[in-house]
């Protein structure tokens, strides 16, 4: 108890010196926790998928193609229960910064094999009897503030013209992950318009969503239908979706490992700050720590003094920097738009802060404290604080 | 009368890079117990040497110094320091009080290592207060305190434990004149009623008149010893 006092006595002494030591890890922690959270953000998608879900495309390239006829086959493959197929349709809405995830989407039965994604009948129904239809996540509407009944233009870049649509729903996510950023239209009214416009590339998805019935036979099931299609026009590769997700993500890999880094040197920055600030501290009071050896304390009571309020100052900068995090990461978010479709504190960011704040105040104290129990009274009584 | 203190053969000396410098050579001296010593001599004389080594902050090179028939020079680190808790007193030049504690918390420290209860520290530290006339100094911290009274929460702070033997180094080496005689009319006080036996360092001819024995010391050497 005395110990306790007398670190919180201490650790309040140099108010100032505290006080930026404080701010400083609250700037780390803040940054730390946002920076992972954005790694967190890469992986949503990946975290989110499906096991039963394998996507199939086009072998060489995602790019490429593949033809509808492809669809009764890969539906007549055993341990298939379901398939829907979609095109990435990337128009602009009003301008190139206002970037969000369109599909054309094989209507309602695309929908059925993603129950992540809730819309009431009501408008599922409204979806599915308007070919010129779309769906909107939560997140996107709140954002452009889309309301059913709006017509959204969207200019074609990889289909060009000026495309319209009207929001007949408005989907909700069934957990936390759930990606609410995106924009579904019928795959139908692209294709009718692409008979019309471009003839040569009607009748063709970029990928097909394949539902199976277990998990466990994800990779005999892919084998199958990749199996099928070898040596055809278009060789197809299919993967877990999971999988699919991970491919994205392997594309920005050097971003995010360099994220990841740049969060773990503001941690070694901030040990860096925090050990100079325990080091002098501990110089100052050498002739205290002296006296306190001379009327008998042992060397560990200085220890224990040293290492607490290293401990006491990482605890209460990291607190304070997690608690900035929501409002920061909301905020954050809020800016990004749709970039992130989740943008998330996971709850293995807030420990692992919490992990880094005490591994700083353990590391920052070390050295002060061994040699703060070392110390020789005689000399140390000679040391001027 | 047995010696409380009984120094035999004592040598010190300190490493100056490659070469080894004396500070004491062959000091042999006893102090009764209930004595009121001075310790007296020039700067590097070895005074303060000697008063850490009695004191058990300091270890000779050789010779033995028994207290109270215990040869300090033979114990453990740890038990040095936990028969330090016990057995001694300590005021420093500079008080060397903890700043961030009040008076009563600083001459509380000393309790905090023995198996006291809270209610029977406060009772002791109290007492203890008012024996150095600073019960209503208590809540106040060493920056809130002049010199003498610093000096006095120092003394107080010595004496809570009862300990059978007080070091003073330079006890009036910071103090202004009223100061210094208030704190030397005190220790005088500690020595003739409550029969502490007291070893002080001192350059002041007027603080050691108040000892009942001077001892001089000259280059790690000693002259002479008088009452």
């Amino acid at each position: 108890m005395f110990a306790l006092r007398l670190i919180l006595k201490n650790a309040l002494r140099h108010r100032l010196r505290t006080s930026l030591t404080i701010l400083g890890l609250v700037i780390a922690t803040l940054s730390f926790g946002l920076l992972q959270t954005v790694i967190s953000a890469f992986y949503a998608g990946a975290e989110a998928s499906s096991a039963t879900r394998l996507v199939t495309r086009n072998a060489i390239s995602l790019v490429f193609p593949l033809p509808l006829s492809y669809s009764p086959k890969i539906r007549g493959i055993e341990g298939v229960t379901g398939i829907a197929h979609a095109n990435w349709f990337g128009g602009i809405y009003q301008e190139p910064k206002n970037f969000f995830p369109q599909f054309a989407i094989s209507g309602v039965e695309y929908l059925k094999l993603y129950p992540e994604f809730v819309l009431n009948d009501k408008e599922q129904a409204a979806f599915a009897h308007d070919r010129k239809g779309c769906i909107v996540g939560r997140k996107l509407a709140n954002q452009y503030g889309f309301k059913l009944g709006d017509v959204i233009p969207l200019k074609g870049t990889i289909f060009p013209g000026q495309w319209e649509f009207v929001v007949r729903g408005i989907y909700d996510g069934k957990q936390a992950n759930t990606d609410t950023s995106q924009f579904f239209f019928h795959w139908d009214y692209l294709n009718e318009t692409i008979k019309k416009t471009a003839p040569s590339r009607a009748n063709q998805v970029g990928v097909y969503i394949v539902q199976i019935g277990n998990p466990d036979n994800a990779a005999a099931i892919s084998r199958t239908l990749d199996e099928q299609f070898r040596n055809s026009l278009a060789e197809t590769l299919t993967e877990t979706e999971q999988a699919f997700q991970l491919g994205f993500i392997s594309m920005s890999e050097a971003i995010i490992v360099a994220i990841r880094v740049v969060s773990f040197v503001v941690i070694v920055i901030i040990m860096a700050v925090m050990a100079n600030t325990m080091a002098m501290s501990a110089r100052e009071r050498l002739s205290e720590y002296a006296t306190l050896k001379a009327l008998g304390f042992p060397p560990r009571f200085l220890v224990l003094l040293i290492f607490g309020e290293s401990l006491l100052i990482a605890l209460i900068g990291s607190l304070l920097g997690i608690a900035l995090l929501f409002p920061s990461a909301a905020a954050f978010s809020a800016k990004l738009g749709t970039f992130f479709p989740v943008f998330d504190i996971a709850p293995q960011t807030l420990l692992l802060q919490l992990a880094c704040a005490a591994v700083v105040g353990l590391v920052a104290a070390i050295v002060p404290a061994v040699r703060s129990a070392r110390i020789n009274i005689v000399d140390g009584l000679r040391s001027i604080g | 009368m047995e010696p409380l203190i009984e120094i035999r053969h004592l040598a010190k000396s300190y490493q100056r890079g490659a070469q080894s410098v004396p500070v004491l050579t062959d000091i042999s001296l006893d102090i009764a117990p209930g004595d009121f010593t001075a310790l007296m001599g020039p700067s590097g004389s070895g005074k303060s040497t000697l008063l850490n080594l009695i004191a058990g902050i300091d270890k000779p090179d050789s010779g033995s110094l028994r207290i109270a028939g215990l040869d300090i020079t033979q114990l453990s680190e740890t038990a040095l320091a936990d028969w330090r808790a016990a057995h001694i007193g300590f005021i420093f030049q500079f008080y060397n009080l903890m700043p961030v504690l009040t008076a009563f918390e600083n001459v509380e420290l000393p309790l905090l290592l023995t198996n006291l209860s809270r209610s029977e520290r406060r009772e002791r530290v109290e007492l203890t207060l008012a024996m150095v006339n600073l019960s209503d100094r208590m809540d106040h911290k060493p920056s809130e305190l002049s010199g003498g009274q610093q000096q006095r929460v120092a003394i107080a702070r010595a004496i809570v434990t009862d300990p059978m033997l007080i070091v003073a180094d330079e006890p009036t080496g910071d103090l202004d004149r009223a100061s210094a005689t208030e704190v030397l009319a005190l220790l005088n006080r500690l020595n003739q009623e409550l029969c502490k036996t007291i070893v002080m360092v001192t350059h002041d001819a007027n603080a050691a008149q108040q000892a009942k024995s001077i001892v001089h010391l000259d280059k790690g050497e000693l002259l002479r010893s008088g009452a």
